[in-house]
């Protein structure tokens, strides 16, 4: 069963409390979905590393039932 | 994984310079993440070698473990993880890709 757009996002704010999200329904089936996140703990990391914190807060579910997750990571300033 | 699977991808990107894990080939990629990874790349002229893991089972669950990373596609340059789908397609639309190329030493055609 596909995972509804606001367990995504409230599973990010677990890990990463100051996180914006905006998630888009790309096919409009639930399904295929973008994320934009912006938070200020991405500060001084990488790419990488600012994805694998949104992987790790998703709790493995990337690449299993979360297929169709598009990333983008953005740091927040004040 | 195995030692063997991850001798094996340790042995590909040691011997390429440039390595995509992806699912299908480069001539026929079979999930859309892939065939943009696979698009990036050939419009910066980047040969590179693919390594279909819808053929090989024990790869395409090693390759997450090594990368520490749970998706394919997954880009190597020169032995270092570049990143993804997400990540190479921003770093092709920011220039950055290219300039890693350049970095990096790897033949590709600049179009800025």
């Amino acid at each position: 069963m596909p995972m509804e757009q606001k367990e995504i996002e409230s599973l990010i704010k677990v890990s990463i409390p100051d996180a914006e999200v905006t998630i888009t329904d790309l096919a409009g089936d639930n399904n295929h979905f973008s994320a934009h996140i912006t938070s200020s703990l991405f500060d001084g990391k990488t790419r990488i590393q600012q994805h694998k914190m949104v992987y790790d807060a998703l709790e493995g579910r990337m690449g299993g039932i979360l297929h169709a997750l598009s990333l983008k990571t953005t740091v927040k300033k004040d | 994984m195995n030692d063997h699977v991850s001798e094996s991808i340790q042995s590909t990107i040691d011997d390429n310079d440039v390595v995509l894990f992806m699912k299908g080939s480069k001539e026929m990629p079979q999930c859309g993440f892939s065939n943009a990874v696979v698009n990036a790349l050939s419009y910066l002229d980047v040969k590179f070698e693919d390594v279909d893991v819808l053929q090989n089972e024990e790869i395409r669950e090693g390759i997450k473990v090594f990368s520490d990373w749970p998706t394919i596609p997954q880009l190597y340059v020169k032995g270092e993880f570049i990143g993804g789908c997400d990540i190479v397609k921003e770093m092709f639309e920011t220039g950055e890709l290219s300039q890693l190329f350049t970095e990096k030493e790897i033949a590709h055609t600049k179009k800025d």
